[in-house]
């Protein structure tokens, strides 16, 4: 049996804390990539919330079962249509975008089952990996990328300059940005250089 | 483990989904543990296609252990000393529950004479069993195969009985290809004479060559072109070189032949027609619209409209190498759960032994069914 109140940023990854203190307590909530639904876990024991899951791998599908959690084995870029529109307060997808096969098609499903989405992703303009390809003329590897690039799942590489580009572009609303280094937040100047990590809440229109 | 097998009397005739009704239903069943005082820990264990009610005690004609001993027992994946485990014998069986071996109330066997059931007809009965042993609720309802759809109707028909339903490689409607290999069973049972138009109760004759062929064709589906290579291979079985002849060359023939053989010796042939009958009329959308299938789409938007109003936890679970209810099978009714808003979990389990891996040894779904059992 997992403890109640997994909310401590020790136990959720720093990009999940950053979502688990903004999601609204009691609410409905889709986790699109959801692992070993250490999140929806936390959602459940500490905020009350109706978690479930998309999950591509049968052991974390697994492993959130065993948890009494609602998981559904499936793929962000074709498991999403079936989900009915605004059945969902949030859609959640964390550092998953980047390995989608059509990231546009999947943010779109995303807003439309959920009234809200939180996603997060890895910064590719952050100033190390930057450094990396200028001074290496190699694809970076991090602590946050750390595959080499023929075995990365990374195939959709983002910045957080193109995202705010893509959301532009689509009307679609920023209603709240948080930027990581490292396990700490930062402020949003110069973003794009210092944080390693981004996470978004969206709304349509 | 505290465990009873016994019959139960049903007071009343059991309405049928064809129409009539049936007198005189007995149920056989099995019970494993102790029904606690808030009456919250049952767990109803739906059997497949030939199965029976011992599911952890040795069957009765063949001695071999019960079909799920591996999972229901104390400290195992369904834990006797936790759960209060019914299993009854389906209607229409031959292992004690009315079927079609029974004898009917002018005292003749019903052979043919039995009204055609389906997998509603089946839960009907559960569903009166559970009342009798003072079951009014389910901690959850369990089964794989024909024993998943007997669950999904228990859910959908019966939605306040089940907390959890627990469905392994099973489908919300028979597939295309599966009704075919059932007719092909039924014809050739019906095709040997001495099925005598299913009259041969006491006639010293039985249509053992026709449910033997049926058996074979059916023990196919249940396994997979992995398991059949890794268990047989090409080997020739007790010669070196092939006879040119028809007798069992290979070792898959023969391992086929004793599986037919054997399983006459356990089984009765019109038991057969009526619950292979049953399970190609299964469709958990039947009567909204058409008779066709429809397209995947279609399909589960109706089962979305059949699932509006479940109450139970869903957990569905399939096998890569089950080819007889793959994956989409169980991943359209996930999807349609999910789409009714109910809470549903399912999952893909690597398993190399086809259709029957819910019944052996896969730990990853020993470990899916104690988690699902856990809260």
């Amino acid at each position: 049996m997992s403890a109640p109140g997994l909310l401590s940023a020790d136990v959720l990854r720093p990009d999940l804390a950053v979502i688990a203190r903004h999601v609204a307590s009691g609410s409905r909530v889709l986790d699109v990539g959801c692992g070993d639904g250490t999140l929806m876990a936390a959602l459940r024991d500490g905020h009350g919330c109706d978690a479930r899951g998309l999950e591509l791998d049968p052991v974390n599908v697994a492993a959130c079962v065993a948890r009494g959690l609602s998981a559904i084995q499936g793929d962000a870029d074709t498991d999403l249509s079936p989900y009915p529109d605004a059945s969902f307060d949030y859609a959640i997808l964390s550092q998953t975008l980047q390995t989608t096969k059509r990231p546009d098609l999947v943010m779109e499903h995303l807003l439309r089952i959920g009234r809200r989405a939180f996603v997060s992703f890895p910064n590719f303009a952050h100033w190390r990996v930057r450094l990396s390809l200028l001074a290496g003329g190699r694809m970076p590897v991090t602590r946050l990328l750390p595959v080499a690039w023929y075995e990365t799942p990374n195939i959709h590489h983002l910045t957080i300059a193109d995202f705010r580009d893509f959301v532009r572009m689509r009307g679609i609303t920023v209603e709240g940005a948080w930027f990581l280094d490292g396990d700490a937040l930062i402020g949003a100047a110069a973003a794009n250089w210092r944080a390693e990590h981004a996470v978004f809440l969206l709304r349509r229109g | 483990m505290r465990t009873i097998s016994a019959t139960h009397d049903l007071a009343q005739p059991l309405p049928l989904d064809g129409g009539q009704s049936l007198e005189d239903v007995r149920i056989a069943y099995e019970t494993y543990g102790t029904l606690n005082e808030r009456g919250d820990n049952a767990i109803l264990i739906c059997h497949a296609t030939t199965g029976d009610q011992h599911v952890a005690t040795p069957h009765p004609i063949t001695g071999k252990p019960g079909w799920w001993s591996r999972t229901v027992g104390p400290g195992l994946p369904i834990d006797t000393d936790r759960f209060y485990v019914i299993c009854p014998n389906v209607l229409g069986s031959c292992m004690g529950t009315t079927g079609p071996s029974s004898l009917a109330p002018d005292g003749q066997p019903y052979g043919m004479r039995f009204p055609v059931i389906t997998i509603r007809d089946m839960v009907r009965a559960h569903v009166a069993l559970l009342k009798a042993l003072g079951v009014e609720r389910l901690y959850a309802v369990i089964g794989g195969s024909m024993g998943g759809m007997q669950a999904l109707s228990l859910a959908v028909n019966w939605p306040d009985m089940a907390d959890r339903v627990l469905v392994l490689a099973a489908t919300a409607a028979m597939p295309v290809q599966n009704i075919a290999f059932q007719e092909l069973g039924r014809q050739a049972i019906m095709a040997d004479p001495d099925w005598q138009g299913g009259a041969y109760y006491g006639t010293g004759r039985s249509p053992d060559a026709g449910l033997a062929v049926a058996r074979m064709a059916a023990h196919i589906t249940y396994l997979s072109e992995a398991s059949l290579s890794e268990k047989f291979g090409r080997r020739l079985q007790d010669r070196q070189a092939k006879s040119f002849g028809f007798g069992a060359d290979y070792q898959v023939e023969s391992y086929l032949r004793y599986q037919g053989e054997s399983f006459t010796g356990r089984f009765d042939a019109n038991s057969y027609l009526y619950i292979t009958k049953a399970m190609s009329y299964f469709d958990l959308t039947e009567g909204l619209v058409g008779d066709n299938r429809p397209s995947d789409e279609d399909h589960r938007a109706r089962l979305a409209e059949v699932f509006r109003g479940v109450t139970s936890r869903f957990c569905l679970v399939s096998f890569d190498t089950d080819w007889l209810y793959p994956t989409s099978e169980s991943r359209v009714i996930a999807h349609a759960l999910n789409a009714a808003g109910a809470p549903v979990s399912f999952m893909e389990l690597a398993a190399p032994f086809g259709h029957d891996s819910f019944l052996l040894d896969v730990p990853a779904l020993d470990r899916v069914i104690e988690g699902f059992l856990l809260r």
